[in-house]
């Protein structure tokens, strides 16, 4: 650049690339996690088991699957409170269709199908007709697991066909499930979309301007009506695995999920408040989110205790940076 | 009634005096050294440019701004306006363009926020607020009911409801702000019945309007501002129309422009009869390559409606756009920017940049599709095209990858117009380029706009300040309450002409 050194350089970066690194939140939570696997490795002699540890995930790949979505959608701006009974629909549909002698193929089928309409339903409403996704996902989320327990009042779908087992159950390698394999492959098919695409970009602009963001050109109502109908298809893979997992469907199956799923998103660093956040994060805050159910389980922890502990996991997390911020504002002025 | 006493009281004391003010921005002198007088029982006119210091004026009297010299004197006694209490104390009361009201609460609970009667036990006495508050409105000779919610009146109704409101905490100077600029013709009458009834009631009124044929109807005494100082004040019945617009524009102003002449091309977009719902109509325009066509107008004459529709974000009703003599429909911002129409929007922060994400991410947001490839981001390519626009600007920054928002207004500007020259469009739309920039950088932005339209690129620039408009622009299209008020050549501009189209007095002097 000497020819033009009359103009003024201005770097790329600040600073050098491992100094980010060392001061983001993902470091934060990734120690967070090491620290949680060692409490649970000496406060109970049988965690340390590879066969243990495997059993550890199914706490949090189906939720983590929803979860990469979620964040998209939050960073967007917007939410999804329909994702548990998104699943419970799913399930009730592909129960139905095991009753009626449908084979693995087509239940799979019609569990993903149900998943991304319901998803669709949410995206016509939230992007198509303008209307508030909080208020919107409240009302699905009541339509759907209501439409569940018309169909199966007190009682359960079963006698799913063997070979669907494999989807929640079945293992691709030695301790390595079916599930887990899911999760790795969605995790990174995720983070590159929201962090290499033009796509994903979009969806930053949106959730931290939405007028700036469409006074460039940007479509916004075709990027959440997309971002709707993909956390609606990842319900419906997570119906799937749940429902093959559990060999059975209730009208109540993943109830209060979407507790968890926002947790897991909001845990994993993605602003409440939208446009900021990375999927890295979640990946992190799903194991945090599995070691820690999976250690009180060892320790017999009772499961109220444990939504207690995700109650305050939540308020911790969203309250922790505004207080860190206020605090280095209190210093610096 | 027992106050038109009031009228009895000697005219020459005057209620409300403001000597010498002055007020400091940092880099503008709003206010140099201005006196402002107001009589009992009369209303005095405050005339003058946008920028002219009219608003801070108002800002000073209601006690929002502390001035940095002069002093005011209520009925000959100095008094300090330290907040809006003092003000309210004082008796002084403003009543805005845009009302400051509550539109959940009811017409009685707007009127009485913050001084409603209260009952023995310190709760609110709701009989008492109601049955005041039809008193109020029945002595403007209205019947709105005041228990119905503010949300369900008309504009002028709302206006009425923020008068009964000064009128409750027994306001004896009223400042109003370009009431008129959102009424009707009946509705304007009505209010100056209305100010007609104040004035025998012996209160002072300052009346901040441009249309120059309300100010003569209604007002008795004028004060016009220019460039934050009073340049003339006395009896209206005394001047005429053009000495006032003399007053406030005089000045000349195309020397101080870098506007280069250069040989205009063939005409590259047409508007025929481009009409909207509610904002603009009929509006017809051509624009030739490497010219800069101005928009004047008043806040609100449909000049950034009209600019915005022909981006894509509203949709019109009628008319035509030819690009290149060839019709197109615009239907979103997305397709504007493919077909080569960009437009710098007025609001940076709001419209123009997402300040939370990095420069170089801003720059390149429109311009995605060609700094990616197939749908992948090249961020080597995005910090080039950066790069490219930071250093044209010479933007101050510590990196790239900083945030938007922590750069300085001007810088951000530099932002916003690079990341719509990245998008190399035909035909680029600045709406008020040079708002809220200090001087020094406003001659930047003015000689760049020149170099950009030598370049070939035809420019269409609202904006409402006379000189930057008389100074820059081929030719100026006026616009007046969403109708073209005349396509004027730069040959034939002159600041009288220009004003007159825009407040609507074409036709007279």
């Amino acid at each position: 650049m000497s020819t033009v050194s009359e103009k003024r350089h201005i770097p790329d970066q600040l600073g050098t690339s491992a100094s980010r690194l060392f001061a983001s939140w993902e470091t934060f939570l990734l120690c967070v996690a090491v620290l949680i696997f060692i409490a649970n490795s000496l406060a109970s002699p049988y965690f340390l088991n590879a066969w243990n540890l495997s059993d550890a995930t199914f706490n949090f790949t189906e939720k983590a699957l929803i979860a990469f979505a979620m964040a998209l959608l939050i960073i967007a701006g917007e939410i999804d409170l329909s994702v548990a009974a998104i699943i419970a629909l799913a399930s009730t549909a592909m129960g139905a269709a095991a009753q009626t002698g449908v084979g693995t193929f087509g239940i799979v089928l019609i569990g993903i199908g149900v998943g991304l309409g319901c998803g669709t339903v949410n995206a016509i409403l939230v992007a198509g007709l303008r209307l508030p996704s909080i208020v919107v996902t409240i009302g699905t989320m009541s339509l759907f697991r209501g439409i569940s327990y018309i169909v199966l009042g007190d009682k359960a779908y079963g006698g799913y066909p063997a070979s669907f087992a494999y989807f929640g159950q079945g293992y691709v390698f030695w301790v390595i499930s079916f599930e887990f394999v899911l999760f790795a492959v969605s995790a990174c098919i995720f983070a590159v979309l929201l962090h290499a695409t033009n796509f994903g970009r979009r969806i930053y602009a949106i959730g931290n301007n939405e007028f700036a963001a469409r006074f460039s050109g940007i479509h916004v109502e075709r990027i959440k009506f997309i971002l709707f109908m993909l956390t609606g298809l990842m319900s419906g893979i997570a119906a799937v695995c749940l429902t093959s997992r559990l060999g059975s469907t209730r009208p109540s199956i993943a109830q209060g999920w979407e507790l968890e799923v926002v947790t897991m998103v909001v845990l994993g660093g993605i602003s409440i408040l939208g446009g900021s956040g990375r999927v890295g994060g979640v990946v992190i805050a799903g194991f945090v989110m599995g070691l820690v159910t999976f250690g009180l389980g060892l320790l017999n922890v009772p499961g109220i205790v444990m939504s207690i502990f995700i109650g305050l996991l939540l308020i911790a997390t969203i309250t922790l940076p505004i207080l860190i911020r206020r605090f280095r504002y209190g210093r610096a002025s | 009634m027992t106050q038109t006493v009031a009228l009895e009281q000697s005219p020459e004391m005057p209620l409300l005096e403001m000597r010498g003010i002055s007020k400091s921005f940092p880099g503008v002198k709003a206010l140099n050294n201005v006196d402002i007088t107001l009589y009992p029982g009369k209303v005095t006119a405050l005339i003058g440019e946008n920028g002219a210091g009219k608003s801070t004026l108002v800002k000073i009297l209601t006690g929002i701004y502390a001035c940095d010299e002069g002093e005011i004197l209520v009925d000959g006694n100095p008094t300090v306006f330290a907040n809006a209490q003092d003000a309210i104390d004082a008796g002084v009361t403003a009543i805005h363009q845009e009302t400051v009201l509550f539109d959940e609460l009811s017409v009685a609970e707007n009127i009485f926020l913050g001084h409603a009667p209260k009952s023995r036990f310190g709760l609110v006495n709701w009989k008492a607020v109601n049955a005041r508050a039809l008193a109020l409105l029945h002595s403007l000779e209205s019947n709105i009911d005041p228990r119905i919610r503010l949300k369900d009146l008309s504009i002028a109704q709302r206006h009425l409801v923020a008068i009964a409101r000064a009128l409750s905490v027994d306001a004896r100077i009223v400042i109003m702000d370009e009431p008129t600029a959102a009424l009707s013709r009946k509705e304007v009458d009505d209010l100056f019945q209305i100010i007609n009834r104040l004035k025998t009631n012996g209160k002072a009124i300052l009346f901040i309007s441009h249309k120059f044929d309300e100010v003569y109807e209604i007002a008795d005494h004028y004060a016009v501002f220019r460039d934050g100082k009073a340049v003339g004040s006395g009896e209206l019945a005394e001047v005429g129309q053009d000495e006032i617009v003399k007053l406030m524009v005089g000045r000349s102003v195309e020397h101080a422009f870098p506007k280069v002449d250069i040989a205009l091309g063939e005409t590259v977009f047409a508007v025929e009869s481009y009409t909207h719902p509610t904002e603009f109509r009929d509006i017809s325009f051509e624009l030739r390559k490497g010219e800069i066509l101005g928009i004047y107008g008043l806040v609100g004459a449909g000049r950034s409606e009209l600019c915005q529709s022909l981006f894509g974000v509203t949709k019109p009703t009628g008319g035509k756009v030819r690009l290149n003599g060839k019709e197109i429909a615009i239907g979103s911002p997305g397709e504007a920017i493919s077909a080569g129409i960009v437009y710098v929007p007025e609001e940076r922060g709001r419209h123009g940049a997402v300040l939370q994400l990095p420069i170089y991410q801003n720059i390149s947001l429109p311009s995605l599709t060609r700094t990616s490839r197939s749908g992948f981001l090249r961020a080597a390519e995005e910090f080039a095209l950066a790069r490219k626009y930071a250093e044209r600007f010479d933007l101050r920054a510590a990196a790239l990858s900083v945030p938007v928002g922590t750069l300085s207004g001007g810088n951000q500007q530099k932002v916003v117009i690079g990341k719509w020259l990245a998008t190399q469009p035909n035909i680029l739309i600045l709406d008020e380029p040079t708002k809220g920039i200090d001087i020094g950088s406003k001659a930047a932005v003015h000689a760049f706009i020149s170099e950009l339209a030598g370049e070939g690129l035809s420019i269409i620039m609202v904006s409402s300040e006379l000189p930057e408009i008389m100074g820059m622009s081929d030719r100026v299209l006026v616009m007046r309450e969403g109708l073209s008020a005349g396509i004027y050549e730069r040959e034939t501009l002159s600041a009288e002409t220009l004003v007159r189209a825009a407040t609507g007095n074409a036709s007279k002097s």
